[in-house]
C-alpha cells in the first residue's frame, strides 16, 4: 500500500499543477467593479453565472466616483457596473469602454427606511411629522441614490425643514449603515439593502414612487481591459438574460 | 482664491477638533503615562497594549465599533441618553471622543519615554528635599519631560488633523460639525472635483510638512521619541 501511495504521489501532484496551470485556459476570469447597492445582487447572479458558463466572476465593491478615478489611472477591471448611468456614458466619451457595449442593466428603486417596526408608514408621512432627530441620506454629491433622496426632500417641500438633521453617508452603504445600527431614526436607502423575494426583509419602509425623482439608471460597460475577455461578454450577456432578471427584480430593481 | 468657503469652514473645524483633543489627551495622557513608567504592577503590560491598540486597529474599523457603542443601543449611548445628552454620534463632541481615543497612543508614548528618561534619582532627590508629589510633578517632572511634551502635542495634534475613518463612520459629513478637512477632500473626489481636491489636499501636505519639520528641526526632542 505505501509502495503505490508514494508512486501514486507525483502522479496527483503532476495532474493538480496541471489543472492550475490549465485552469484558466479552459473557464475565463473576469474581473468586475460593482456599484455597492448591487453586491447582494451580484453574488447571487455570480453563483449562477459561474455555474452556467463555467467562467468565474471576482468582483470588487465599491462607490462609483472610487471606481472611475481607479479605473482612469489603470484598475484591471473589464466590466463595470455603475450605480448611475451618468459615469459609463463619462467613461465612455473619454474612450476608455468598448463601444456599444453600454446598457442599463437595471433601475433603483428609493425606500425610506427605519429600522423600527412601524415607525415609517406606507405614504411616508412620518417624514412631514418631522419628529425625528436625523434623517440619513447617502451623499447626493456622489451617489445617485442621494441626489434621488434630495429630489423627494424638495418635491415635498420639506428640504428647508430638515436641513439640520441631515446626515449623509458616504455612499449608500453607509447610508443604511447609520440607520440600521439606530443612530439615524430613518434615512432613504436603496430598496435593495432592505429586500428579497418581494418583501422588505426587517424594519419599516415607504417604498418612494418612481415618479419623485430622476429614474436610478444603473449601467455596466465593458471596458477597455476586458476588449478581448470571452468572460466579459459573456458577463454581460448573462446579465441581460431572463435568469439575471429574476434575480434582479427579486431584489426590488425595476429593468 | 481656489479653496471655498465650504473648504474654509472644514479647516476652521479640523483645527477646533485637533486643537481640543491634543488638550483633552495631555490632561489624561499624562497621569497614564506617568503611571506606564513608574508601575512596576503586573498590569502594566495589558494597560500599555490597550493604550496601543488604536495603532493597530484600522480606523475605520474603530469608528464602526464607535458607531455601535455610541448609537442608541450601545453601551456608552445608552449612559449619555440616561444622562439626558442623548446620543453623540453625528456631533462635533462624538468627533473629539473619537479623536482622543484614536489618538491616545501618539500622546502617551512620548510622554511614556520621556518620563522613564528622567529616571527615578531626580525624583529621590527631590523626596529627600521634602518636595510633595504635586511640587516633584511641577518642579521636576514636567521640566525634565517639556521635549516629551512638545513631542505628544505635535504628534497628536497632527494625527487628529489626518484623521479619516473614525470621523467617516461617526460623523455623518455635517457642515460646521464634521465635516473635517480629510473627509472634505473625500468628497471633492468623489464629486470629481479633482482641482478643489488638490488644493486642499495641497494645503494638508504644506501643514503637515511644517509640522514635521519643526518636530525633526528641535533636537532637544530626541528624548522623548527615542
Amino acid at each position: 500500500m505505501t509502495i503505490r501511495a508514494s508512486r501514486l504521489a507525483p502522479t496527483a501532484l503532476a495532474t493538480l499543477i496541471a489543472a492550475c496551470a490549465l485552469g484558466p485556459a479552459h473557464a475565463d476570469e473576469v474581473q468586475v467593479a460593482v456599484a455597492a447597492n448591487f453586491t447582494a445582487p451580484i453574488q447571487a447572479i455570480a453563483a449562477d453565472f459561474e455555474k452556467d458558463t463555467g467562467h468565474k466572476l471576482v468582483a470588487a465593491y465599491g462607490a462609483t466616483g472610487q471606481f472611475y478615478t481607479q479605473i482612469k489611472n489603470g484598475a484591471p477591471f473589464e466590466v463595470f457596473l455603475s450605480a448611475d448611468d451618468t459615469t459609463p456614458q463619462k467613461l465612455e466619451s473619454e474612450g476608455d469602454t468598448v463601444k456599444g457595449s453600454r446598457f442599463t442593466y437595471a433601475v433603483g428603486t428609493l425606500a425610506l427606511w427605519s429600522a423600527k417596526e412601524g415607525y415609517v408608514d406606507a405614504k411616508g408621512d412620518v417624514l412631514k411629522k418631522n419628529e425625528f432627530k436625523h434623517l440619513s441620506i447617502a451623499n447626493p454629491k456622489a451617489a445617485p441614490y442621494g441626489l434621488a433622496a434630495t429630489q423627494v426632500l424638495a418635491k415635498e417641500g420639506l428640504t428647508e425643514k430638515v436641513k439640520d438633521k441631515l446626515v449623509e453617508g458616504q455612499n449608500i452603504t453607509q447610508a443604511y449603515q447609520f440607520v440600521s445600527t439606530g443612530n439615524a431614526e430613518l434615512g432613504f436607502v436603496a430598496l435593495s439593502q432592505i429586500y428579497k423575494d418581494g418583501k422588505v426583509t426587517s424594519g419599516s419602509a415607504w417604498i418612494v414612487p418612481a415618479s419623485m425623482h430622476d429614474p436610478i439608471k444603473q449601467d455596466a460597460v465593458i471596458l477597455n481591459k476586458g476588449k478581448d475577455s470571452a468572460a466579459a461578454k459573456a458577463l454581460v450577456e448573462y446579465l441581460k438574460g431572463p435568469k439575471a432578471a429574476a434575480v434582479i427584480k427579486s431584489y426590488g430593481y425595476e429593468l | 482664491m481656489p479653496l471655498s468657503s465650504a473648504d474654509f469652514s472644514a479647516i476652521w473645524l479640523t483645527i477646533k477638533l485637533a486643537s481640543l483633543t491634543t488638550v483633552i489627551l495631555l490632561v489624561i495622557g499624562t497621569p497614564i503615562a506617568l503611571w506606564l513608567s513608574r508601575t512596576r504592577s503586573w498590569w502594566r503590560g495589558p494597560i500599555g497594549a490597550v493604550v496601543a491598540l488604536p495603532l493597530v486597529l484600522p480606523p475605520t474599523v474603530i469608528g464602526f465599533y464607535l458607531l455601535l457603542t455610541m448609537g442608541p443601543h450601545g453601551y456608552f449611548g445608552q449612559f449619555t441618553q440616561w444622562l439626558g445628552l442623548g446620543t453623540l454620534t453625528f456631533s462635533f463632541a462624538g468627533l473629539v471622543i473619537g479623536s482622543v481615543i484614536y489618538s491616545m497612543p501618539f500622546v502617551v508614548q512620548p510622554l511614556q519615554n520621556a518620563f522613564s528618561a528622567i529616571g527615578t534619582r531626580p525624583l529621590e532627590v527631590a523626596a529627600t528635599l521634602r518636595a510633595n508629589p504635586w511640587d516633584t510633578f511641577f518642579s521636576v517632572i514636567l521640566p525634565l519631560a517639556r521635549p516629551g511634551f512638545i513631542t505628544a502635542s505635535i504628534l497628536g495634534f497632527a494625527h487628529t488633523v489626518g484623521e479619516f475613518g473614525v470621523v467617516l463612520m461617526i460623523g455623518g459629513n455635517i457642515p460646521d460639525k464634521t465635516r473635517v478637512v480629510s473627509v472634505q477632500i473625500y468628497d471633492h473626489v468623489e464629486a470629481m472635483e479633482y482641482a478643489q481636491a488638490h488644493w486642499l489636499a495641497g494645503v494638508m501636505v504644506v501643514f503637515a510638512f511644517l509640522v514635521l519639520l519643526a518636530l525633526y528641526s528641535s533636537r532637544n526632542t530626541k528624548m522623548g521619541w527615542s
